[in-house]
């Protein structure tokens, strides 16, 4: 027996008894929806976080004296320490969990006609492994020496020797072990993915059938399984640096803080080699995703199959694999053999080549399309709007040459947030605007939803594009007090903009907070394909069906139908009659 | 909301195009002949960056706007496949691509090059060391050799020679002396050898177009030729602890008469506190 027939017919009889229990049901749940929504609302929880320490780091910069409601004045360890967890909860627990796990766990299997993951209890244990971590991430907030001050990326020796700094104590412990197990987490769930994809798709599901969304989550758990695999790797090796006498990252003749350090025979620029081999798919695991969503949501509200499908799945597994040789791009003012930043330089180039093919056939699927413009296909217009800006900066910092002035400047801080935190947050919010009412069988209110687009949209724009100029007039990132480099003096006036440009930002994403609670106890009903789409999820019955057709089968004037689902009508009624 | 989109994108875009164009806040002053390359490069990139930009953003507002839907509208299904576009845009993107690498490369290599023909004489050879949070600049001395260093000598408490641990008992030492501003000739070129005492730093001149980071355990050279007088700031742009902010030096360009007067006096009073 196959194991899409085995599970189908084990769903067909009603739910276990111990199921209907609320602990088995909605807390440790082996249901794939309330896993999802589980990953979905701690993704929620770690953005606001992270919204918030974004918040003190703007009112930091732009006001050093303030004092702060409840946490008095930043001082400027404190600052590096919102600029490490800053980063940390919005990379691994906003963007790798959110469009991955939360919309992935939810989805993947609806979309392919799986009845469940292929590991129930596998996702369950990913999940709350990920739990656990968000909360020995939050404690070191709370040690002494609180949370680590080395930025996300953790360069040693600064993160390998306690006394280099404040945090770098507990405070870093709990980052690493938080951090491994979010990687044991992120790869067990990664396996589940993958084949969940190879092996629980539905009768007819081939792989050119597929919706975008779920050959971009498969290709993101390679990609996870490949990346977390190593990091896991690389924080065991800072941890035994730190507590076991090892040398991974240390040279010897170390003065820290007035001390010989014991270590001998270790490389920095082994760490940096080691995170940025996981770093850089990270970004891919975190945009990948996204792309597919937005494709399918162009498509979906343009009437128009998908331009040019094919290679839309060749570009998101050219991504994939061109995202394990480029980590480089990220080491040409390290220290590195300059000869190496050639080969870099060009695989970085020659990744740009699938995503301008992407945005190519975003461009092409509205061509000729009907447009509708609810509240997802506005995020996927400001996903692909910001992917195109985002983006453009890829080439110029890809050259060595102009990287050298660059690097670690404003610039770069730009062009990250753009690209890989606005594209993937539209795209999260896109999703969520989209497949609320599957969720929770409600629409969210599509005038709120507007007016949450605008503020996020003007205001990705307004925050992250005269950070350009910054890192163009020479502005290093992780600076946490201005007054000391008088270059910095006349930059004051641009850094004052961008901290009310993000007010004004944060301020607009209550209108989501609000729209997305309210809606869920009280929202419209939505009826059972609100959006009028073709995949699987949309189905009452999806399990069990056979798959007559491509996910794309939109404005089909030729048969006088808008859109023919994936699953046939002829097909439910043999079902019926077997 | 087509219309509203439509002027949103072709707002910003050009709101972007004039920031970028007219740029009230930009690359300072060049002064460093290195430099040259990176600044034409940039100027190349820019313009082709910004040409992709703006025909991407146009495009975009445009279609969307061009699509909204109209009762009158047929499906436009048949442009959902088109191998003659596709490939026209995937040789067109490899092509820019291409420019980039190839253009991209050669500035690199010209901005590690020593200027040959403005300076026959030897590089004027300095050690830079790096350290929570100074900068610490060493020269050799009349003999042009720098001394043995240990760290097991080092204590920034009692001043330059002594914080980056100068040995005195080799005699190559006793001419060396250290600063804490950097001060280099004009037109000659300065090879500069990164260290770092503690944790990763990074040198970085917004003027002279580069950043280098100073890693521990390894010395990186770095050689540029200043070519303009006057005095800049040093700056760490590699996170390295709570003072990072902090972590400043001056940098003076002088002429080659008032160099030699400045290295005299200094090699007189050899291995003390220099400031």
């Amino acid at each position: 027996m196959n194991p899409v027939a085995a599970s189908a017919a084990s769903a067909s009889r009603p739910m276990n008894t111990e199921s209907t229990r609320f602990l088995t049901r909605y807390v440790f749940s082996r249901d794939h929806k309330i896993v999802g929504l589980q990953y979905f609302f701690l993704a929620l929880a770690a953005a606001l976080v992270g919204m918030f320490l974004s918040l003190l780091m703007r009112i930091h910069i732009v006001w050093p004296t303030a004092k702060i409601f409840g946490i008095g004045n930043i001082a400027p360890e404190s600052y590096l320490a919102l600029v490490t967890m800053h980063a940390t909860f919005m990379v691994f627990f906003v963007l790798t969990l959110a469009p991955q796990n939360a919309f992935g766990s939810y989805f993947l299997p609806l979309q392919i006609g799986a009845p469940r993951m292929a590991f129930p209890k596998v996702n369950m244990a990913s999940f709350w492994l990920a739990f656990v971590s968000f909360l020995v991430m939050l404690a070191a907030f709370f040690v002494e020496g609180g949370a680590p001050i080395s930025g996300w990326t953790h360069y040693a020796p600064l993160s390998a020797i306690p006394s280099a700094g404040p945090g770098e104590g507990l405070g870093m412990d709990l980052w690493l072990v938080s951090i491994a197990i979010f990687c044991i987490a992120s790869c067990i769930g990664a396996v589940n993915f993958i084949v969940t994809t190879i092996k629980f798709r539905a009768p007819g599901m081939t792989w050119m059938r597929l919706p975008l969304p779920c050959w971009a989550w498969f290709v993101t758990a390679f990609l996870i399984l490949s990346a977390f695999s190593v990091l896991l790797a690389a924080a065991a090796m800072l941890f035994m640096d730190r507590h076991f006498g090892a040398s991974f990252f240390e040279p010897s003749g170390l003065m820290v803080a007035g001390q010989m350090v014991q270590h001998q025979g270790g490389s920095p620029l082994l760490w940096q080699h080691l995170f940025w081999f996981f770093g850089h798919p990270e970004v891919y695991i975190a945009i990948l995703p996204g792309m597919g969503v937005t494709s399918h949501l162009l498509s979906t509200f343009a009437r128009k199959p998908v331009f040019g499908y094919r290679a839309m799945v060749y570009a998101t597994i050219a991504i994939g694999v061109l995202g394990f040789g480029i980590w480089g791009h990220h080491m040409f003012t390290s220290g590195m053999n300059p000869h190496a930043a050639f080969a870099f330089s060009n695989l970085t180039l020659a990744i740009g080549v699938p995503s301008a093919v992407k945005v190519f056939n975003w461009l092409g699927t509205l061509w000729g399309g009907r447009l509708r413009f609810t509240t997802p296909m506005l995020f996927s217009i400001g996903f692909v709007s910001l992917f195109i800006t985002g983006g453009l900066t890829g080439p110029i910092l890809a050259q060595p040459a102009l990287d050298s002035y660059l690097h670690d400047t404003y610039f770069v801080v730009a062009h990250l947030h753009l690209i890989m935190g606005m594209a993937a947050v539209f795209a999260i919010f896109a999703a969520t605007y989209f497949w609320f009412p599957r969720m929770f069988h409600r629409m969210m209110s599509e005038k709120s939803g507007r007016i949450h687009f605008w503020f996020s949209f003007l205001g990705a724009y307004a925050t992250f594009v005269p950070m350009h100029l910054l890192g163009m007039a020479g502005h290093p990132r992780r600076y946490s007090q201005l007054t000391e480099v008088n270059y910095l003096h006349k930059l004051m006036p641009l850094q004052m903009f961008i901290s009310i440009a993000a007010f004004v930002t944060m301020a607009g994403q209550f209108f989501f907070l609000i729209n997305l609670f309210w809606s869920i106890f009280r929202g419209k009903p939505s009826n059972p394909n609100p959006w009028e789409a073709t995949t699987l999820e949309w189905e009452a019955l999806p399990q069990g069906r056979d798959i007559q057709r491509g996910a794309y089968e939109f404005g089909r004037d030729d048969m006088g139908r808008d859109y023919l689902p994936q699953a046939g009508l002829l097909q439910l009624k043999s079902t019926i009659k077997n | 909301m087509a219309k509203a989109l439509l002027v949103a994108l072709w707002l910003i875009t050009a709101v972007c195009l004039c920031l970028f164009w007219f740029h009230p806040w930009w690359l300072p002053a060049l002064a460093s002949e290195q430099g040259a390359p990176i600044d034409r490069q940039f100027k190349l990139t820019f313009i082709l960056v910004g040409v992709a930009f703006l025909l991407a953003q146009t495009a975009l507002g445009f279609l969307v706007w061009k699509y909204r839907t109209l009762p009158s509208t047929t499906s436009g299904r048949q442009f959902a496949d088109n191998k003659k576009a596709e490939i026209f845009w995937t040789v067109l993107t490899s092509l820019l691509f291409i420019t980039f690498a190839w253009t991209g490369a050669r500035s690199w290599s010209q901005s590690h090059a020593a200027h040959t023909t403005a300076d026959a004489k030897r590089p004027v050879d300095i050690e830079v060391t790096g350290m929570q949070f100074a900068w610490y600049f060493r020269y050799p001395g009349r003999d042009q050799v720098f001394g043995r260093s240990r760290p097991q000598l080092q204590d920034a408490s009692s001043g330059s020679a002594a914080a980056i641990g100068l040995d005195m008992s080799d005699p190559a030492s006793h001419d060396d002396f250290v600063t804490t501003t950097l001060v280099v000739p004009i037109n000659r070129n300065v090879r500069l050898t990164l260290r770092a005492q503690d944790v990763i730093h990074s040198f970085f001149v917004p003027e002279l177009r580069f950043k280098q980071d100073a890693v521990p355990g390894i010395a990186i050279p770095v050689v540029f030729t200043p070519d303009r007088q006057g005095n800049f700031e040093i700056v760490c742009a590699s996170l390295c602890g709570l003072g990072h902010y902090r972590m400043r030096a001056a940098m003076k360009v002088v002429s080659e008469a008032e160099y030699e007067d400045w290295m005299a006096k200094h090699a007189s009073q050899p291995a003390g506190v220099h400031p």
